[in-house]
């Protein structure tokens, strides 16, 4: 296991150059002019000229490309164009509150989604798996802002219970801190909870028909037993890699969540960063959030051998 | 019972590492004081005001810089850091004394050779002043208080560049500073002004925070526009981003921010009427919405097609699209802007009313082809994206043929740049807007740029404006300048180098909570109060 371990770490090294490559190439040729931004609407072209010129965008691409990755190979990300500072120190800002924002969600998510997933197998075809699964549609259905407005004008301008947006560190204590992250939290893990609720309910249903579960059955264990301790340990491989799939997923989740609630995170840093044309921002982070994916898988696939110790590497 | 027992196990070593990586979270706070919190109408990335005219920065600019002479809320040249300025008989040397007890947020006193440094920076970089530069023999320093500029010839442009609220303010900063090359950001922000930046808590496009700079002796007079006392009246004032229109309108009523700068006009009813909400247009001059051609391909090489698309588009269309309720739009054909000094309705029925019939007659006489005319098309920014829709709808109508674009505000910022034909990346026409108080007169307004290549996005070549910039700057006396600025108005109109749409205003809502608000082009922050201090 380690040394598979090992091998998919060493395998991310030239994945993450392929993306290092291809993300400066799409990015060069994508239209816009960062000098734009610096200069504002009432620069003349040769105004802008040699403000490009400063920044090292008048250098031919290749030699761009040569620089970018000489600071990357010693760890450094480079400096923002338009704000000047390091792209290392500004993901350090801004981490904090998506990492605080995806830990809820996910929690959240699998704490909802399974039991929901669970019941409706277990009442299928009742009342109860039909309110599941029509919260299901519910769920994929309504985008991601809508529940926001919708929570908003509700919960925190209605009855008062929570801040409409913001984000406290969790230095300034721990219901300040997760206050501004309910209404969030509750927006962004709507469509994971109908997309893992589905998928779990879907998992067990597959599994009960195996000889198994009759097996047991015909043992005279409780249907409790069977459901919790047969047909979910054997269903589980599907929701982990549906769990990995959405937290992978959570990423583009953010951006939209992060606007709404003003949660000063990555996904508000990435739309700001391609807006702003800040070119070593968006490559920053677009290698973070390509390790993370692989990092993910990484995990999704450690976690198959625990869930079923048939698989091996 | 063993799944259970391991799920058990499972869920608490979760828990541990949920809380472990919660912990890795903390951060420090800082402790509130008396504190507005406003939203202003972008983020803060860039923090060099004479690097660009982004308004953003221009409004940094004034919380931390303070400036030679202001402009009170009459439009009136008044002395600010300065304690008088005097003019010699020929009207060749102005001799600028600086007030005593201005200093630096780091403590030395502010000098003489400062203000040189920073003028000379500043005028590097603003249309004003580099035409003031023109005219400048010499600038040097008398003594650490006083410093005279000698001109070539008499002018009264060094007053105006150096008061002028908007584009870019003549900001003073430090010697060491200034000397900054103007293409190149500063790197330290020390300023002398009524507030001081707190550069730790800066954070780009989320929050830049702002104290009370208490060494600062603010002048005797009320505080009016960008002149007189800027006495402040609370601690610290945080800018904070939100990306969301409605997020800010609800933190407002909620009371989580005091004060916001602009209110989408969609969502004005959700603010309007409410008691504890003032909205008020702070701007009172407001902003030209307008488009400019690309002068050096067809179809708009044709001064006759030129002037078809001007009698095709209709000014009330643009405006019912851009603004929609009435109250906060005026049709205008003034290049200089309604309300102005330079205000002139001079070819105003060329660009207000439309006239189809008279576009398609011209369209006729210059054997239109039917030439594409790329229109450039920004989809992000709600106060420019339906000028290019209404535009082309008028273009078609007449018989042009358009192709228009959709892109986002920076691949247009980009795009109006290129000189290649428009089949190569180029454009024919875009549309944009601008602060009054940026346009108002000849030599501040690049709208009507016409010196070629070396001209605003569109690049006119026409001599004759460019010649009567330098006689409006050349002369002080009120009634030519005014027939000047309406004989560039003709020309201008008449060559179709910009086009007016009309003006509108931007309303701003804070908490009844603040009172002292200023009107102003800038949304300035000294002369506020905030009630429960």
């Amino acid at each position: 296991m380690l040394a598979y371990i090992a091998r998919r770490l060493l395998a991310t090294v030239p994945v993450m150059g392929m993306v290092a490559a291809i993300v400066f190439a799409i990015l060069r040729l994508t239209p816009g002019d960062p000098a734009a931004i610096i200069a504002g609407d009432a620069a003349t072209p040769a105004q802008l000229e040699l403000i490009r010129r400063h920044m090292g965008l008048d250098q031919p691409i290749h030699v761009q490309f040569l620089l970018w990755l000489g600071q990357l190979v010693r760890g450094d990300l480079g400096l923002s164009l338009i704000s000047n500072v390091p792209v290392m120190g500004m993901i350090a800002d801004r981490i904090g509150p998506s990492l605080a924002l995806g830990l809820s969600t996910i929690v959240f998510t699998v704490i909802i989604a399974i039991p929901l997933g669970v019941i409706a197998a277990w009442r299928r075809g009742t009342l109860v798996d039909r309110a599941v699964m029509a919260f299901s549609v519910f769920g994929f259905s309504v985008p991601v802002f809508v529940t926001g407005y919708l929570l908003i004008f509700f919960f925190a301008i209605g009855l008062g219970w929570f801040p409409v947006q913001g984000y406290k560190p969790l230095a300034g204590g721990f219901w300040p801190f997760y206050q501004r992250l309910i209404l969030p939290t509750l927006a962004l893990s709507t469509i994971y909870v109908a997309l893992i609720a589905r998928i779990t309910r879907t998992s067990i249903l597959d599994v009960m028909d195996e000889d198994y579960i009759r097996t047991a059955r015909a043992k005279g264990v409780k249907e409790s037993t069977v459901f919790m301790r047969h047909a979910l340990r054997n269903a589980a491989v599907p929701i982990a890699t549906i769990v990995g799939i959405g937290m992978a997923m959570l990423i583009s989740g953010v951006v939209v969540t992060e606007s709404v609630f003003n949660i000063p995170g990555l996904g508000r840093l990435v739309v700001e960063a391609v807006l702003a044309r800040d070119y070593p921002v968006i490559q920053g982070l677009i290698l973070l959030f390509s390790l993370i994916y692989i990092l993910i898988n990484l995990a999704v696939d450690i976690l198959y051998t625990v869930f079923d110790p048939r698989i091996r590497y | 019972m063993d799944l259970w027992s391991h799920s058990k196990r499972s869920s608490a070593r979760g828990l541990v590492v949920f809380a472990a990586l919660l912990a890795v979270l903390l951060m420090s706070a800082p402790g509130r004081a008396e504190t507005i919190t406003a939203v202003m109408h972008s983020g803060l990335r860039v923090l060099d005001p004479i690097i660009t005219t982004a308004h953003i920065v221009r409004n940094h600019g004034y919380m931390i810089y303070d400036t030679l002479l202001g402009t009170d809320a009459e439009g009136k040249i008044q002395p600010q850091m300065a304690e008088k300025w005097a003019v010699s008989p020929d009207g060749k040397t102005y001799t600028f004394t600086l007030r005593s007890g201005l200093k630096w947020h780091d403590g030395p006193p502010v000098k003489a050779e400062d203000c040189i440094a920073s003028i000379k920076r500043f005028c590097e970089q603003d249309k004003m002043g580099q035409v003031l530069m023109t005219m400048v023999a010499d600038v040097k320093a008398v003594n650490d208080r006083t410093f005279q500029v000698i001109l070539k010839e008499p002018t009264e442009v060094i007053l105006t560049a150096l008061s002028k609220p908007s584009g870019l303010a003549a900001f003073i900063m430090p010697k060491r500073v200034a000397e900054t090359p103007s293409t190149t950001p500063i790197k330290e922000y020390i300023g002398s002004g009524p507030f001081k930046f707190v550069t730790a808590e800066f954070k780009p496009g989320i929050k830049a925070v702002y104290e009370k700079n208490k060494d600062y002796v603010p002048r005797s007079e009320p505080a009016s526009g960008s002149a007189g006392g800027k006495v402040v009246h609370v601690d610290r004032v945080e800018w904070v981003t939100m990306p969301d229109h409605m997020t800010t309108i609800n933190a407002l009523l909620a009371g989580e921010i005091d004060y916001t700068e602009w209110v989408q006009f969609d969502l004005l009813p959700m603010v309007e009427g409410k008691k504890d909400i003032q909205v008020r247009v702070i701007e009172k001059q407001g902003f030209q919405t307008m488009y400019r051609f690309n002068h050096l391909y067809p179809p708009f090489n044709n001064k006759l097609i030129r002037q078809a698309a001007m009698y095709a588009v209709r000014q009330e269309d643009v405006l019912k699209a851009l603004v929609g309720n009435p109250k906060y739009y005026k049709t205008c054909g003034a290049v200089f802007g309604c309300g102005t000094p330079f205000e002139s309705s001079a070819g105003a029925d060329m660009v207000v009313p439309s006239n189809p019939e008279k576009a398609m007659e011209l369209l006729k006489q210059a054997k239109y082809d039917g030439t594409p005319v790329v229109v450039l098309h920004a989809t992000d920014v709600s106060t420019i994206a339906s000028n290019p829709v209404v535009i082309t709808a008028a273009l078609r109508k007449v018989g042009f043929t358009v192709d228009l674009q959709s892109m986002d505000w920076m691949t247009l910022v980009g795009r109006r740049a290129s000189m290649e034909p428009p089949a190569k990346g180029g454009w024919n026409l875009f549309s944009t807007n601008w602060l009054i108080n940026e346009i108002m007169d000849p030599l501040r307004a690049a709208t009507v740029s016409a010196n070629g290549k070396r001209a605003w996005f569109g690049w006119p070549e026409v001599k004759q404006i460019e010649d009567l910039k330098m006689k409006f700057a050349r002369t002080s006396n009120p009634a030519e300048q005014k027939k000047l600025a309406e004989e560039v108005q003709k020309v201008v109109i008449e060559e179709g180098v910009m086009v007016p749409l009309g003006q509108f205003y931007v309303p701003s809502a804070y908490r009844s909570s603040l009172t002292g608000v200023l009107d102003s082009p800038v949304p300035y922050f000294w002369n506020v109060k905030k009630s429960g201090k």
